[in-house]
């Protein structure tokens, strides 16, 4: 019935036979018209509680097991069951293949949205930026994830749910100083870790020898004299200052049992593992909501989508890329749904028919007709930060109705420090740029010494962008945390960016571990 | 290529561990709530979830991340209708940064209060305290069940005042019928020819030949008659009666509890666990449940379930008076046609002297006819429940108590310090019943 009127499928209900149709409808689009390219795809229906329980675990189909996500979970079901929160269509995974889970009560139109959405516009994202080909292993994930299930849940048996809870809560705390933000990820493959840690094990278990335990145990810090010189190369062996917390605990920490450390190595992969995601969502988003809309527009024209489809489609995607203004009740920050899609839009507009301002902002493209090049270089070679660095266009400024709003603790006041005016754009963009930046997002500390002659004390560094403090409570929690992991005491200095001068200072003395 | 899974039919709860952990974590806080929530609740409406708010305190989950506060900061923000380059606006009063705190309550800090669903069973769990209740739905209540006899056709044995006579004699009539009984009109109109025949004084030869051949029938025939009775054993039916057990799906449930000035928040706090106990057990198995509360000081009397709990009262204590109301009770309102009764009662063990024999004349003379179960909990503070180890010894109540339980299976007695001590009161309430459990299951339909 839908073939001989030409339409893909009519009405809302859908059925594995009409998303397989309308599947291969959007992937013609896709790969000849738009020419992505995507790692093979796999669609998954799933139910809502089965969407709540993949929010629960960050999204990933098989985390370990925490109490925190089930926090989450018991929060989200709560907000979902009354009716605050509607959940997402989809959710995809950075895999090989690529995962997308939808939702079975969406509406077939909804389907059509979501598969050109997620299977073909992050999916793309995915296997072509750069960020996630130099730090993410989308061949491994999901075995490497699966691995990390089974090791906690043995760890758990072996040395008790509270002894794995307690490394757990703690490497979660430095979760986002876990990651190597700067250097280049290690050449090792999850698959790789995973093979070397049977290894490890198995090495252990062949030169284990109970006689060992027999023998009396020299004192702690055996190194006899240890001068200057020799410190400052033990100084330099231990590759300081080092930004990944994790890291730098898991290889050092003089207190950690070798199942403890490799509870730490997990999250830390796993903190890697989503380090790009927090960099491109702009970008993410933007290029999916991009894909999704070019996509069903052309089946549209094509005459393979009904009206009431299209009409659903539009409604829906207008909601996700909507931008209340600062003063509305609605306004929770620049949308990146909206802000990445309204700048690729209007990539493609200066490639077709650009204006003076537009040649003379982007002489490099403007005019050039070729936007699906440009577009796709942009989603292959940037990240937030350094996409609206350079796409961002006083066009689109100017309909965003940007301004700049400049706050000073000192100050009673707030002082609008640019608007979407010549004299202002280029202070906007810089502006926003900045605040995409990682370093913005996050809190950069890094450890900067340890002193292995004295107490051992692990001295943290914080380096203090613009004067900000950070939260106090927070803080000294996650110093607590440090400290458990650490066995000694930990202090935090917070030294300011530029002049390097002492803020504050803060420690934790030597915790009592449980033995 | 695409591949298209349906996902849906996998197994659900994937979380349930993580939801465990959680509730284990976040264990003191919440039986904090719950406790607080069984406060305001009454006895029969303990038995569901609670939505909970818990202090974040403890289940935090800390990250450095940059104060709302202090510094110099810049950002950028659509829709501006009105400003221009160097305008100044004022600051919220209070120090406030709207944005600011948002922001920092995204990232799971800032927010004073967490609120989530808490299932029933995770609810009367932490409510017990680990109290590892059975799997209620597994056992029945063991109870003495009321039988009704009723017609279930016939059977050939009985006693006579069972016999179905209707039933007998068609048996007998078809076996007459069959074995050619003669009737005793036939033998009656033979024996009427005999007797015409000899009234005659002169008979020839052949009326000889055919009185001789009458008489030869007549003997034929009573003959018959005599090997095949009128009524024989082998006709006889009896009604036969199955007992079949009462659909009694009506329960009280008493609750005694002293309320003397010896009873504290923490010995009516253990009462009520106790009472609730109870209560959910006979849920399970009655469509039905009343539950009359009942306080006693020197006197007795039913009160509503506030002031049972909350009101205070001084006065010495007498706990015959509360057996003896609760007979008046029963009579007044709960025949035990129609009713199963259970009580339950709770005390600190003191009685004024002299009663705990009358209350042993009570129970053993009148009330445990009438009851179901009937359990007593002598609550007592830890210090005193390490000295009273032996069963044996004891106030003068226990004592008495002790008498009836030995008398009565279904009297139990026992001294609780902690919420984990109630349950082994009501063990003895459960057991599995295979025979029973079906006919139970069905009439629970």
């Amino acid at each position: 019935m839908a073939k001989g009127s030409g339409f893909l499928f009519e009405g809302s209900e859908w059925s594995f036979e009409t998303m397989s149709r309308t599947y291969e409808a959007i992937e013609a689009v896709a790969l000849s018209d738009l020419g992505l390219e995507v790692y093979p795809n796999q669609i998954e229906i799933i139910s809502s509680e089965q969407m709540l329980d993949a929010y629960a675990s960050i999204g990933m189909p098989l985390l370990y097991q925490h109490w925190s996500f089930g926090k989450h979970f018991a929060r989200e079901e709560q907000l979902y069951r009354k009716g605050y929160m509607g959940l997402a269509y989809e959710l995809v995974i950075n895999s090989n293949p690529c995962i997308s889970y939808c939702m079975e009560e969406n509406t077939m139109a909804m389907q059509a949205l979501v598969m050109a959405h997620a299977a073909f516009g992050h999916n793309h994202f995915f296997k072509n930026n750069y960020l996630f080909r130099q730090w993410t292993d989308a061949e491994a994930i999901l075995d490497y994830l699966s691995f990390a299930k089974g090791y906690l849940a043995k760890c758990e048996e072996r040395h008790g749910i509270d002894a794995v809870e307690q490394i757990l809560d703690a490497a979660h705390a430095i979760m986002d100083q876990g990651v190597f933000r700067y250097r280049r990820r290690p050449k090792t493959s999850l698959k790789e870790q995973m093979a070397r840690e049977s290894e490890r094990q198995a090495y252990e278990q062949s030169i284990f020898n109970d006689l060992w335990r027999t023998l009396p145990r020299g004192p702690e810090d055996a190194e006899p004299g240890v001068g200057e010189q020799e410190l400052a190369a033990r100084k330099k062996k231990l590759n300081l200052p080092e930004e990944s917390l994790l890291y730098f605990i898991e290889k050092n920490s003089p207190v950690l049992e070798p199942w403890e450390r490799e509870i730490l190595r997990i999250v830390r992969n796993v903190a890697q593992y989503f380090y790009p995601q927090k960099q491109t969502k702009v970008m993410n988003e933007g290029c999916a909501t991009f894909v999704h809309h070019y996509i069903v527009d052309a089946l549209y024209e094509k005459g393979q989508m009904t009206e009431g489809a299209m009409l659903e489609i539009l409604h829906s995607h207008s909601g996700v890329v909507a931008q209340p203004g600062f003063d509305d009740r609605r306004f929770g920050g620049i949308n990146p749904y909206a802000l990445g899609f309204a700048m690729m839009e209007d990539i493609k507009r200066i490639c077709e028919a650009p204006t003076d301002e537009d040649r003379t902002w982007f002489p490099n493209f403007a005019g050039c007709q070729d936007w699906r090049g440009v577009l796709k270089d942009a989603w292959a070679n940037y990240r937030d930060e350094s996409f609206v660095r350079q796409y961002l266009s006083p066009h689109l400024m100017r309909k965003f109705r940007m301004f700049a709003l400049s706050d000073d603790a000192a100050d009673d006041h707030y002082t609008v420090a640019a608007i979407h005016n010549e004299r202002g754009y280029e202070k906007v963009r810089e502006i926003l740029a900045d605040s995409y930046d990682i370093g913005v997002l996050e809190p950069r500390i890094e450890i900067a010494d340890v002193d292995l002659r004295g107490d051992r004390r692990l001295c943290l560094e914080h380096t203090m962008r613009d004067g900000i403090p950070l939260a106090e409570e927070a803080r000294d929690e996650v110093l607590k945390h440090v400290g458990r992991l650490w066995g000694y005491g930990v202090s935090l200095t917070g030294r300011d960016a530029e002049t390097s001068e002492v803020r504050y200072e803060t420690a934790v003395p030597e915790a009592e571990r449980a033995a | 290529m695409s591949t298209f899974i349906d996902r849906r039919l996998n197994p659900k709860g994937k979380s349930l561990g993580n939801r465990q952990r959680f509730i284990r974590r976040a264990r003191e806080q919440i039986k904090k709530v719950v406790d607080e929530a069984v406060k305001d609740r009454s006895v029969t409406d303990v038995d569901r979830g609670e939505t909970v708010t818990i202090p974040t305190k403890g289940i935090g989950e800390p990250r450095f991340h940059e104060s709302a506060k202090g510094g110099h900061r810049e950002r950028i923000l659509p829709g501006n209708r009105e400003f221009a380059p160097g305008d100044k606006i004022k600051k919220p009063e209070g120090g406030g940064q709207g944005e600011g705190g948002k922001e920092a309550s995204d990232q799971g800090e800032g927010e004073d209060a967490f609120s989530f669903v808490l299932s029933r069973d995770e609810f009367l769990d932490i409510f017990f305290d680990d109290l590892e209740l059975p799997d209620l739905v597994k056992t029945t209540l063991k109870e003495v069940v009321a039988y009704k006899p009723r017609r279930a056709g016939y059977s050939v044995s009985g006693t006579p005042t069972n016999i179905n006579v209707l039933r007998t004699m068609r048996n007998s009539f078809g076996r007459r019928l069959a074995l050619k009984r003669p009737k005793s009109e036939e033998v009656i109109a033979v024996e009427q020819q005999i007797f015409d025949l000899e009234k005659k004084a002169d008979l020839d030869s052949e009326e000889i030949g055919w009185l001789r051949e009458l008489h030869k029938t007549v003997d034929e025939l009573n003959r018959k008659r005599r090997a095949v009775p009128y009524i024989d054993p082998l006709d006889i039916r009896y009604n036969r009666f199955e007992r079949q057990p009462l659909p009694n799906t009506k329960a009280v449930m008493f609750c005694l509890m002293d309320v003397s000035g010896s009873m504290g928040e923490r010995e009516k706090d253990l009462a009520k666990r106790f009472f609730v106990l109870l209560h959910l057990f006979l849920q399970r198995r009655y469509d039905h449940i009343d539950v009359v509360f009942i306080r006693h000081t020197h006197t007795a009397q039913e009160v509503d379930e506030e002031t049972f709990f909350h009101s205070r009262e001084t006065g010495g204590t007498v706990v015959s008076t509360a057996l003896t109301e609760m007979l008046k009770v029963i009579e007044a309102r709960y025949p035990t046609r129609e009713w199963n009764i259970y009580a339950a009662q709770a005390s600190d063990g003191d009685n004024f002297s002299g009663d705990s024999q009358r209350c042993f004349d009570l129970l053993n003379g009148r009330i445990m006819k009438l009851c179901q179960y009937y359990a007593y909990v002598e609550i007592l503070d830890e210090r005193e429940a390490g000295i009273f180890q032996n069963a044996g010894s004891g106030t003068a109540l226990w004592r008495e108590y002790a008498k009836v339980a030995a008398a009565w299976d279904n009297f139990q007695i026992k001294r609780i310090a902690r919420p984990g001590d109630i349950y082994p009161v009501f063990r003895e309430l459960f057991a599995k019943q295979p025979s029973e459990s079906r006919v139970a299951l069905q009439r629970r339909r």
